[in-house]
């Protein structure tokens, strides 16, 4: 019996052997193991995405409920949180300042690779500084194959992927040279007013708000406002107007509660300028500029919202990362404010301030601001594109 | 200023703020979601599957690889599980073509796989994953490890001589086959000589002696396992139309074989039928196997590489597969080089890197090829040496070698 049972054993091995030797003999196919892809963008707070093959998550975390060999739409969203969890916790950011605060900076998305359907995971990094160590633990556990492909964005473009294994798992880039580590309220704060400056629609019609902010009308002309006092409190009331317009949708738009097709608000923001810049030469709205101000910084807090929406808001820090951003813009704009409005205060008497400068200056604003117009609406590049 | 001056003033205004107010009200009723942000929308029908995976509730394999994964999650260093878990991961890679497989699989056997000298089933495991990475040398270490302290272990023995053919030591890989002759059936051992003896110019006895044997097969693994060991010897022989025929009986009785339904693409393709050898592999485009056939075959057809999708679809893998740093698949990218993206400079750079790895037909075909199309004869030398020793009888590689032997 014990030759026999020895017998036995062979066979059974040299079965189960069978398909060990052929794959090896047969094939040599060009393979597709796992990989993830992980693109990390530095900024003030940095932002990134990371694509996770859905067969790899479904491994581990059987997104496949009902087993029938298809992950669906239904199945993946209501895995979400536990998706997110997963590679959020295997993923481990820091730099000179501390660990970043990882997130996801939106709604997870489903795209195509060349090996099929991959989870994209929208992510707000919430770190800066001048470098930035990654410790990659993806899959790792299970798959000791899996490849971590992480492209740190530098702006240039084209840089080849870091390669990361279960081996060779941590990686130390340059990061976002020169900036100051901060904490993250501050860098979206430093984000907002960044915005302003960089913005150029947004500070354009700012300069047509203030531009006759020291004048007053007489006699259909414009006149020299007595006294700073008047022009103090017409500027204030329309920068009030315009931030609580702008917050307010810029609010609603970052919180998902509305949306806004991006063309529409550029359009709409080019035409807001055009009408600020027109009215300081055919004053149609007199002394409520800050009604006009309002009516458009409803428009401009959607512009507002794009510009955050690209950065990406981290989740679970919504409301202080968003006040942080809005501090930006007003501080921003307070500055500009305070730069414009002496000069302008100063030169109000001249005649050369109401004849030349505030139409002139309007009449240009108008212009480029229709040509910004044309190109939005019509999605056309005229002569601006390099400029916006 | 007049009362009516003023109240023109309020109602253009107002008539501002309105206006605003119904740019934002439009805005907002025909908002789509940004771009590739299908998640807010309902674009994506609750119901609509959006990616393939193993059927844990039809198929028994996959969930018992699941069973056997949990078990193992709470006890991984019970060897038992890792090993039956890590060969039903293996058999999984080889059947479906899924090279994740082999990754999961290693992860598995994680707690032996860095030890000098493990138990012999996490040995044979290690070694085997290794050589279906190409690793061939430290597949050779384990298994020769593993043969000195288990001389009665049939696997270990026919393992090892495949992989000594890949690495063209065929007297070795003979030698190996020679000790299954008290372990195994007459059929694993003229299986295990097939390949051997095929590449050494004795294709037709080993045929001869394989075929006698094949009634005797236990089992359909097994019998496919041979046939497709006597299909290559037939096309090595001369005799392409009888391994054609080999090869689809083949298919019928295992239409999900892969390795065979390649194989068969390759002799159709070669014998200039490319619509035949494309309705062969369509649909089957997860095996990237299949999927450079499928695209050879296009291409046969008179596709143009540039913008037809299934040459695209090959370009990415072996884009994705480079930016992982794999090799393993080069003499398939030197194929591709060759035919599809017409650079015989680069086909043959892999072709030349390939042959450094594996000395099978295969490989001598596709530098002989290369080396034709570069117009470098010279890089040829080392194939030309090799058919002179081996004596291999396959009439493309005769041919090939003749026409860069020949006046020129």
């Amino acid at each position: 019996m014990k030759g026999r049972s020895r017998a036995l054993l062979v066979t059974s091995a040299l079965v189960v052997g069978v398909g060990l030797v052929v794959g090896l003999a047969r094939t040599a196919h060009a393979h597709k193991p796992s990989d993830s892809l992980l693109v990390l963008s530095p900024g003030a707070v940095g932002s990134g995405r990371w694509d996770i093959a859905i067969r790899d998550l479904d491994d581990v975390l059987v997104l496949d409920a009902d087993g029938d060999g298809g992950v669906t739409w239904g199945e993946l969203r209501a895995r979400q949180a536990d998706v997110t969890a997963y590679a959020l916790g295997r993923l481990h950011l820091r730099t000179p300042a501390g660990a970043c605060a990882l997130a996801t900076s939106g709604p997870p998305a489903v795209t195509q690779h060349s090996d099929g359907a991959y989870v994209s995971l929208p992510l707000a990094l919430g770190c800066a500084g001048a470098a930035l160590d990654i410790d990659y633990r993806l899959l790792f556990d299970t798959d000791q194959q899996h490849r971590g492909l992480v492209r740190v964005d530098d702006g240039r473009g084209g840089a080849e992927p870091i390669l990361l294994t279960a081996r060779d798992h941590q990686r130390t880039v340059s990061w976002s040279a020169g900036v100051a580590p901060r904490s993250s309220v501050a860098a979206f704060v430093s984000e907002g007013v960044r915005h302003i400056w960089g913005g150029l629609d947004h500070v354009l019609f700012l300069l047509a708000l203030l531009l006759p902010a020291v004048l007053r009308r007489d006699d259909g002309a414009w006149a020299p406002v007595p006294a700073l006092r008047p022009a103090l409190s017409d500027i204030v009331r329309t920068v009030t107007a315009f931030t609580v317009a702008h917050s307010l949708t810029l609010s609603l738009a970052a919180l998902h509660v509305v949306a806004m097709p991006a063309r529409l608000t550029e359009s709409a923001i080019a035409a807001s300028v055009v009408l600020a810049a027109v009215n300081n030469i055919w004053p149609v709205f007199g002394r409520h500029r800050w009604v006009v101000a309002f009516a458009l910084g409803l428009l401009h807090g959607f512009g507002f919202a794009s510009v955050l929406a690209d950065i990406g808001l981290p989740r679970g820090r919504l409301v202080s990362s968003l006040l942080g951003f809005n501090l930006g813009v007003e501080l921003g704009q307070l500055a500009i404010v305070a730069a414009c409005l002496p000069v302008a205060y100063l030169a109000r008497r001249t005649v050369a301030y109401r004849r030349l400068t505030v139409p002139g200056v309007s009449a240009a604003l108008a212009i480029v601001a229709i040509i910004w117009l044309v190109e939005r609406a019509l999605d056309v590049s005229l002569i601006t594109g390099r400029l916006s | 200023m007049t009362t009516d001056a003023h109240r023109r003033e309020q109602r253009a205004a107002a008539g501002l703020v309105a206006c605003a107010l119904v740019v934002v009200a439009v805005g907002v009723a025909t908002a789509r979601p940004r771009a590739g942000e299908a998640q807010l929308a309902r674009v994506i029908p609750d119901g609509e599957v959006v990616a393939q995976v193993p059927a844990r509730g039809r198929d028994p394999a996959a969930a018992e690889r699941a069973r056997l994964r949990r078990a193992l999650d709470t006890n991984p260093r019970d060897l038992a599980t890792a090993s039956r878990l890590a060969r039903m991961l293996i058999a999984a890679a080889r059947g479906g073509g899924d090279p994740r497989f082999l990754g999961r699989a290693e992860a598995a056997l994680r707690p032996w796989w860095d030890e000098q000298s493990p138990p012999a089933e996490a040995l044979l495991l290690r070694a085997t994953i290794r050589q279906s990475r190409h690793e061939f040398e430290p597949a050779l270490a384990d298994l020769d490890r593993l043969v000195a302290a288990a001389p009665g272990d049939a696997q270990a023995w026919l393992t090892r001589a495949v992989v000594l053919g890949v690495r063209g030591r065929y007297s070795d890989g003979l030698a190996s086959c020679a000790r299954l002759d008290t372990l195994a059936s007459p059929l694993v051992v003229a299986a295990c000589r097939a390949p051997l003896l095929g590449v050494t110019g004795h294709a037709r006895g080993a045929a001869a002696a394989l075929a006698a044997e094949l009634r005797f097969a236990r089992g359909p693994g097994e019998a496919a396992w041979a046939e497709a060991a006597l299909a290559d010897l037939e096309l090595w022989s001369g005799d392409a139309a009888v391994a054609e025929a080999r090869l689809r009986r083949l298919l019928a009785r295992a239409p999900e074989d892969g390795a065979a339904r390649a194989a068969l693409a390759d002799l159709v393709l070669d014998d200039g039928r490319a619509t035949e050898a494309a309705a062969l592999v369509a649909a089957r485009d997860g095996d990237d196997g299949l999927l450079l056939r499928h695209a050879l075959a296009r291409v046969a057809q008179g596709a143009d590489p540039a913008t037809d999708p299934t040459v695209q679809a090959m370009a990415a893998r072996f884009e994705a597969a480079r930016l992982r740093g794999d090799s393993v698949h080069q003499r398939e990218e030197a194929r591709f080089a060759l035919a599809v993206a017409r650079d015989p400079a680069r086909a043959l750079r892999l072709a030349e890197q390939s042959w450094r790895i594996q000395k099978e037909p295969a490989d001598a075909r596709v530098l002989l090829e290369a080396a034709v199309a570069a117009r470098a004869p010279g890089a040829a030398a080392p194939v030309l040496a090799w058919l002179a020793e081996t004596g291999c009888e396959w009439p493309r590689l005769r041919a090939l070698a003749a026409s860069l032997r020949g006046p020129r």
